[in-house]
């Protein structure tokens, strides 16, 4: 009896959960229905799989460039907030003056800023900069990855000051006595303790800046370099909405994040968890 | 000599991304400061002209902004009771003694990977089509017509949409709580007779008052600073009904070319994200020392 109970309760969950992710299912099905088909029941499934609509929409999105686009974005932003912002955090743990603590300070308090504050005028810093310098700060995605950079800053280095300041100062001293420079001290023994962080920083920002789409919006103007979420965007702001070939778009939209959710999962849930709650 | 030495190796680690941060972050927001007193189009050769306080004086006439305040309002109210009443229970649930409970976590959080733009997208078609579809299909065209042209219930599934996107985040961060629950406490409460209710409203409860915490907030600044999901499901329509503090901003700003207008509106936002947040920490960090 208490054992059909159970059952009962493990099926009536997984319904649950599944009920919960209809909307994917939705997406799924209709992305291979023709027109026709979709509007006749949006919730059964198609009667055969249709990959035109796939073809299509990976045409019209031109996914295969954005998803480069998304990647490189993300990967190069990832390396340099990872690289820097561990570094920094560091000295400003280990070199405890004023200075320091100012700028430990000045990070944490601009996480308070909202996004919408600083566009406009970072456009114009931007632009102006890129005038003085002739570097490609604005519509290009190395400029990107240098305004991911500024804005990850702040969280990246908060997390590892969190973090360096429980290590020990002792293995660090042992090593300079055998007389490595500060650069080497840092990579080679300080680095490798701050896998936990460096992991926790990178799932945060990676969720961040491959669902990004204000900022990139704003920063790239050029249809080349569309990511993942302006060339969706663009999809359904230029057509008159047929639903299957925007479905079959989304689909080509999420799965890349979904693959990797199934991959990562155990990393993903503990980042985000240790990164929320500090 | 040394110390010159430790000063270089200081300026190599800090210096780069301080001076990145600067440019970024610091010079921005110190520029949009400036930009407020000031009434410009956005056209580079056009004259900014010194306005003072005028467009922060206008801010208060301003209907659409006033309404969009309104808008962010209720739906923040909202959202931030719904999210978390759902992400509670689903905490409860998976973290009881069910043997799927890990695949029913990964599956509930998963929606919160996919960038609420897109998330935006895929319901605008549930919003829309299929609960027009579905009205055909049923008869009960009362519940089931296009929500998004009506102004309240377009509001409301941006409700319904930030829930499903946030639910299973702060499941997450619950279940951290849930679980740091010392297992005694709750076997005694079990052996004294409690029962659910009384163990989840004198226990459990009280035991997770950071997490309830940190959740709120979390939402409220998040619920707060909504841009995506209103872009991608209604872009503020119909009529501006669902328009929200974030997409007023920029629109002022990218739409309207107000720029020192918009940027007036942006420090006001500044001020109100900046007074939650800081209400937070030191709730959050009050709650420390008495524990």
């Amino acid at each position: 009896m208490k054992k059909t109970v159970k059952i009962f309760a493990e099926i009536g969950f997984i319904v649950l959960c599944m009920i919960y992710l209809s909307p994917i299912y939705i997406v799924i099905t209709n992305a291979f229905k023709n027109r026709a088909e979709l509007y006749e029941n949006m919730l059964s499934l198609p009667n055969h799989l249709d990959f035109i609509y796939f073809a299509e929409a990976m045409e019209k999105m031109n996914i295969i460039n954005a998803f480069k686009n998304s990647f490189i974005v993300t990967v190069a932003s990832l390396f340099v907030i990872v690289i820097l912002a561990s570094m920094a955090a560091w000295m400003i743990v280990r070199v405890d003056h004023m200075f320091s603590r100012v700028l430990f300070m000045v990070f944490v308090a601009t996480m308070l800023i909202p996004f919408q504050t600083l566009m406009m005028p970072l456009m114009q810093v931007m632009s102006s900069m890129s005038r003085a310098t002739g570097l490609p700060f604005i519509n290009s995605l190395s400029g990107l990855v240098y305004m991911n950079l500024g804005f990850g800053a702040s969280m990246a280095v908060f997390l590892y000051h969190g973090f360096i300041k429980a290590i020990p100062r002792s293995l660090e001293e042992a090593a300079v006595i055998d007389g490595c420079n500060k650069f080497r001290v840092f990579w080679k023994i300080v680095f490798p303790l701050l896998k936990p962080v460096t992991v926790t920083v990178m799932i945060l920002d990676m969720i961040w800046i491959w669902n990004d789409f204000l900022l990139p919006s704003l920063v790239l103007s050029d249809k080349k370099l569309r990511t993942i979420p302006l060339s969706t965007a663009s999809f359904f702001g230029q057509f008159t909405i047929q639903w299957n070939m925007a479905m079959a778009g989304l689909l080509l939209a999420i799965l890349p994040i979904i693959i990797f959710y199934i991959a990562a999962q155990k990393y993903i849930i503990k980042g985000v968890a240790s990164g929320a709650v500090k | 000599m040394r110390k010159r030495k430790d000063l270089f190796w200081y300026l190599l680690f800090v210096l780069p991304l301080t001076l990145v941060f600067i440019s970024v972050v610091i010079i921005p927001f110190f520029m949009g400061i400036g930009y407020s007193f000031f009434s410009w189009d956005g056209m580079p050769l056009n004259p900014k002209i010194y306005v003072s306080f005028e467009n922060y004086i206008k801010l208060f006439s301003d209907e659409r902004f006033i309404t969009s305040a309104y808008h962010t309002l209720y739906y923040t109210v909202l959202a931030v009771v719904v999210i978390n009443i759902l992400g509670f229970a689903f905490a409860l649930i998976v973290t009881s003694k069910l043997k799927l409970r890990n695949l029913g976590r990964t599956m509930l959080f998963m929606p919160y990977l996919i960038g609420g733009l897109i998330l935006g997208y895929i319901w605008k078609f549930i919003f829309s089509d299929m609960m027009r579809s579905l009205g055909e299909m049923t008869g009960m065209t009362d519940i089931f017509f296009n929500w998004l042209t009506d102004p309240d219930l377009a509001l409301l599934a941006i409700v319904i949409v930030s829930t499903w996107q946030m639910a299973g985040y702060v499941m997450i961060i619950y279940i951290t709580g849930i679980q740091s629950i010392p297992e005694d406490v709750i076997e005694a409460g079990k052996v004294d007779g409690a029962g659910f209710w009384h163990l989840l409203v004198h226990i459990k409860l009280p035991m997770i008052m950071q997490s309830i915490t940190i959740c709120l907030f979390l939402t409220l600044s998040m619920s707060f600073k909504i841009f995506d999901v209103n872009f991608s499901l209604t872009g503020g329509g119909p009529n501006n009904a669902t328009e929200m503090f974030a997409m007023n901003i920029y629109n002022e700003i990218f739409s309207l070319n107000n720029y020192g207008y918009g940027q007036a509106k942006a420090m006001i936002f500044f001020i109100i994200v900046a007074v939650i947040t800081l209400v937070q920490v030191a709730i959050t960090k009050k709650k420390e020392v008495s524990m």
